[in-house]
């Protein structure tokens, strides 16, 4: 190991860390987005909005995130209709088919969590609800979702630390992003050892800084005494 | 249908070394999940350091950054051993890489697990003259195994999943096959929906045996 190639590598690597951003970043938001209606649907009483929403989840969480990843920029240019729509433009570029791929994924895992918090929301409530007059829409979005994603804040933070690890398979398709140049500046010095851990410490970074932000959160919003242990693995 | 057909002797021979990945990433994470528990609760207070550094490092660095630096840093340490290249072979850098990611994970899994084996069992056993080493394996272990499994199947699906990064290092497992048969006929919508349907089916059916297995090692609890 040499001091000197940690220098050169350390501008290299950062090079990536725009593209990681924004991969983490849009995909985490994109997952987010999507988990709310995925998991009121795993949520439903009617079976076709349950069953659909079951199968979606069963199916992403059941393969790895790099077959889908690979389904959506490689093999959905198989199909004409795909290549003639108006969607091609962004599904013919890494970077969107990568956020899209990651979005999906986070989306079924979180949709899960929500799913579980909808759960644990007491029955009694809708009935206070509904006996105060509060009409169905704002039952919603004035009772039922704050209390959710407050409590469901520790669960989003550790969903994006999830995202930003994920994120490094875009490299797998093409993307330059930190793990994409590390592994390619690693070709040209054979330098593993500097480069891969001046990209990891750049990991761990940003990971505390996500962190960070969201114990900032926690102790604003968060419902305190509810802090659920942090959740295993779920990649 | 008739190309899935050609190749699908070729796939479920990588589906073969996608469980050998996990299973052995599996076992060896479990492993050192096992002693880093012990001396992370009995250990002297610098290791208590080194195994929860372990952890968090390992748990917010990505899988596939973990198997790079296993794979190309290996080799260059072999190819310096030997003074010549020599290049680690994919198989052992995967389980390498995902049994440091496992034993992670799997630590903290068995030291949640473990505050659950009540504190008189560790007090019985002593005063019964068992040593602490003997204390933890024969009587708090089995108990805090037990109480792990929907954590511990949680894992080892969550390393079935990720075996898959080994073939971005050129091992020929599940993906790898994927990827040569969808490179050789020009249809990679049909294979990897393919692979993506057999890594359903294996992680479905290890869904089943875990949740037996919960059952199991729940009875009488």
């Amino acid at each position: 190991m040499s001091p000197d190639i940690f220098i050169k590598a350390t501008p290299i690597v950062l090079q990536g860390l725009q593209l990681t951003l924004i991969i983490t970043i849009c995909s985490f938001v994109l997952g987010q987005i999507l988990a709310l209606p995925l998991g009121l649907a795993r949520q439903a009483n009617s079976p076709l909005l349950r069953w659909p929403a079951a199968t979606y989840t069963f199916l992403i969480r059941g393969s790895p995130l790099l077959v889908q990843l690979f389904i959506i920029y490689y093999g959905l240019g198989q199909i004409p209709a795909v290549r003639n729509s108006i969607l091609w433009p962004i599904l013919r570029e890494p970077l969107y088919c990568g956020i899209i791929a990651i979005a999906l994924n986070s989306a079924a895992y979180m949709a899960e969590v929500v799913a579980g918090a909808l759960k644990r929301v007491p029955k009694g409530q809708t009935e206070a609800c509904i006996s105060l007059g509060i009409s169905r829409r704002h039952r919603f979005t004035d009772v039922l979702l704050p209390q959710v994603y407050r409590e469901l804040l520790p669960n989003i933070g550790n969903e994006i630390i999830l995202v930003l690890k994920s994120s490094s398979l875009a490299s797998a398709i093409t993307i330059m992003e930190i793990t994409g140049v590390a592994r390619a500046f690693t070709a040209r010095t054979f330098a593993p050892f500097e480069v891969f851990i001046t990209a990891g410490i750049l990991y761990l970074a940003i990971g505390f800084a996500f962190t960070f932000l969201f114990r900032l959160l926690e102790r604003r919003y968060g419902i305190t005494g509810t802090r659920t242990p942090a959740p295993e693995a779920s990649a | 249908m008739s190309a899935i057909l050609t190749y699908l002797p070729h796939l479920l021979q990588g589906l073969l070394v996608t469980l050998q990945v996990a299973a052995g990433s599996f076992v060896i994470g479990l492993l050192i999940a096992i002693v880093a528990v012990f001396g992370w609760n009995f250990g002297p207070r610098p290791l208590r350091w080194f195994i929860s550094g372990y952890v968090t490092v390992v748990r917010g660095l990505p899988e596939l950054l973990i198997i790079f630096l296993v794979f190309y840093g290996g080799t260059v340490l072999l190819s310096g051993a030997f003074g010549t290249y020599v290049e680690v072979n994919a198989l052992t850098a995967g389980i390498c890489a995902l049994s440091v990611v496992a034993g992670a994970y799997l630590t903290e899994i068995l030291r949640g697990a473990l505050l659950t084996v009540p504190q008189g069992q560790w007090e019985a056993a002593t005063s019964l003259g068992l040593s602490r080493m003997t204390a933890f394996r024969d009587v708090v272990l089995p108990q805090m195994l037990a109480y792990a499994v929907p954590g511990l199947g949680n894992q080892w699906l969550v390393i079935l999943k990720e075996s898959a990064l080994v073939s971005i290092i050129g091992l020929e497992e599940l993906m790898r096959k994927g990827v040569i048969a969808a490179g050789a006929t020009h249809s990679p919508m049909t294979f990897y929906l393919t692979v993506g349907a057999l890594y359903v089916a294996i992680t479905g059916v290890s869904t089943l045996i875990i949740g037996a297995a919960d059952r199991r090692a729940a009875r009488g609890r």
